[in-house]
């Protein structure tokens, strides 16, 4: 019981202090991208010390928090105010099934880092709260009383309802290799084999990914609350704390996304030569697989950002089309393939891993093409009925 | 507006190769382009702690300066051309009669409000004397709005401090020719 608590109160500290500093690193690599510095000025409180702007979350979140909490005549109070906690409470209740590392040797046994271990249901449990989650967007964008909001919310309904199949697709080739639910029995099998799911199923982590980015609402796919288009989406009315929780939610999203990534087809805390792979370690073998785990998160979530000042915003039909067209067939062969290979070569993982990687590369590089040949995305600019005159 | 109205130019939309219907090769070669970017050298200038480095101060539009002939006199003729031309209607001139033989007006007073100023430059076009030029000069700061007219002499202070810097623009002036005609 008092170890689960302070695990709690490990974890929630941590994911807070990640998402303050993940908030100037957005920023960072926003300017730096744009050939800017970024915000450099905020140091330690009281003095003249700048130490490169890293004051910059604590400033920020002071001001957020004196900032007026102004609730709107016409909203439906009760709602509006449930919507943001609902979305905080289940992106902070995701991390209880989530290792942050493998385990901590100590004389009365291991203790292992998650903060409910053993539980069988591990991945069901993650996608169950993350479909909570919309919950908090759509109630937001509903009791707001607010076009802008509403239409923020039923954006937000659509794409994150259409790329739960996606992702779900992809986990069950995952579910299927590993023969557990469990997060942690997911990485134990990816690091006693060496072989990242990433290498096995390349298709499936491609599929994952996209999905895995529109489900965070991160860039390209960030519909719900277009700023250019809805002012902000779902969030348009919310100020103060409330809009902080949004914005805590929503990185929390993005981290949670990571962590399945990594989880899930990056080993975890894996690294070849490394960690090793078994569960009798010393805790200089525990502090470096956790250290290689938030290495790789850390990675995971650079490259979102980068992606995010790559890529322009869909357009609304191009979101559903690369859901429904193309990850969803997509996300079917790498079923199929992995549960041949399953099925019909058991043990090739452990016995020919580089045949495996090389086999299951060509089949992904020929369901692309075939895909991008035979079905293309392409975009539609003109009117149907406009075709209609015109022949 | 209809979708099929003959004022609507439907464009063909360039046909996509294989590597853009595949569309990850596109990706990574935009990742290429942001990475690229993020370590490239940054352009953002930290002002108080840095100058901005102004490339030609020949053409930047900053504080005014009044210019001086070779024997230190105004070169202003009073002509109220910059007065006209001014749109803020900033700059107040009182000219009267020369005391020097080569011309017939001078500026007995010559203000300009640089709270006001647009800094457009367009009396610096007007001016057919070359007297009164944009200098580089960009930190302009004051504790009241009475500091920020400038007078004549302020003016001309300002153009000894920057003459060194900044040369006059065109040398040849009516004045340093010996007045109108």
């Amino acid at each position: 019981m008092l170890e689960a608590l302070i695990k709690i109160v490990v974890v929630i500290g941590a994911i807070m202090t990640a998402v303050a500093y993940f908030v100037l690193l957005e920023r960072k690599i926003a300017a730096w991208v744009q050939d800017r510095k970024g915000p450099n000025r905020v140091g330690l409180p009281l003095t003249k010390v700048r130490l490169f702007g890293l004051g910059q979350p604590l400033a920020d979140g002071v001001k957020m928090m004196l900032k007026e909490e102004y609730i709107p005549g016409h909203v439906d109070k009760a709602l509006y105010v449930l919507a943001p906690i609902s979305i905080l409470a289940a992106a902070l209740a995701t991390f209880a099934v989530i290792p942050f590392g493998s385990v901590w040797p100590t004389d009365g046994g291991p203790i292992e880092f998650v903060v409910a271990p053993g539980f069988d249901a591990g991945l069901i449990y993650v996608f169950a709260l993350s479909g909570i989650a919309v919950y908090g967007v759509i109630l937001g964008g509903w009791a707001s009383n607010n076009k802008y909001s509403f239409l923020g919310g039923l954006r937000s309904s659509a794409q994150l309802i259409a790329y739960e199949i996606p992702l779900s697709l992809g986990i069950l080739g995952i579910v299927l290799t590993a023969g557990s639910l469990k997060l942690d029995a997911v990485i134990t099998q990816q690091a006693e084999t060496g072989m990242w799911n990433a290498f096995v199923q390349p298709l499936g982590f491609i599929v994952f990914l996209v999905a895995a980015t529109a489900e965070a609402g991160r860039m390209p796919f960030d519909l719900p609350e277009a700023e250019q288009e809805l002012i902000g989406g779902f969030h348009t009315e919310y100020s103060g704390m409330k809009l902080t929780m949004y914005a805590a939610a929503e990185f929390m999203h993005m981290i949670t996304a990571s962590f399945l990534i990594v989880i899930l087809f990056l080993g975890g805390w894996h690294f070849w030569g490394l960690t090793g792979s078994g569960d009798q370690i010393t805790w200089v073998t525990a502090l470096i697989r956790v250290g290689v785990l938030c290495g790789k998160i850390f990675l995971v979530i650079l490259g979102f950002m980068l992606v995010r000042w790559t890529l322009p915003r869909f357009r609304f039909d191009q979101l559903m089309a690369l859901a429904w067209k193309v990850m969803l067939p997509l996300g079917m062969v790498n079923l199929v393939l992995v549960a041949a290979m399953v099925e019909y070569f058991p043990g090739a993982i452990v016995d020919r891993p580089l045949i495996v990687f090389l086999g299951m590369s060509g089949l992904t590089l020929v369901s692309l093409v075939s895909m991008a040949i035979l079905a293309p995305l392409g975009s539609k600019q003109q009117p149907s009925t406009l075709d209609a005159e015109m022949t | 507006m209809q979708a099929n109205d003959p004022d609507i130019l439907w464009v063909e939309e360039p046909k996509l190769g294989l590597a853009g219907k595949l569309y990850l090769p596109l990706i990574a070669q935009g990742l290429t382009t942001t990475t690229r970017h993020l370590f490239s050298k940054k352009i953002t200038v930290s002002y108080p702690d840095t100058e901005p480095e102004i490339a030609n101060p020949l053409i930047y539009r900053g504080v005014h300066r009044l210019n001086r002939d070779e024997q230190g006199r105004v070169k202003c003729v009073a002509c109220f051309l910059c007065a006209t031309a001014c749109p803020a209607h900033c700059i107040d001139i009182i000219g009267t009669e020369s005391p020097w033989p080569d011309r017939e007006k001078y500026p007995e007073s010559f203000t300009i409000d640089e709270l006001r100023c647009i800094y457009c430059g367009m009396c610096e076009e007007a001016c057919p004397v070359d007297a009164i030029e944009l200098t580089s000069l960009y930190n302009l700061t004051g504790r009241t709005r009475e500091e920020m007219v400038f007078d004549k002499e302020k003016l001309l202070s300002v153009h000894d401090q920057t003459i060194d810097k900044e040369p006059m623009r065109s040398q040849g002036g009516a004045t340093s020719q010996g007045g109108f005609p």
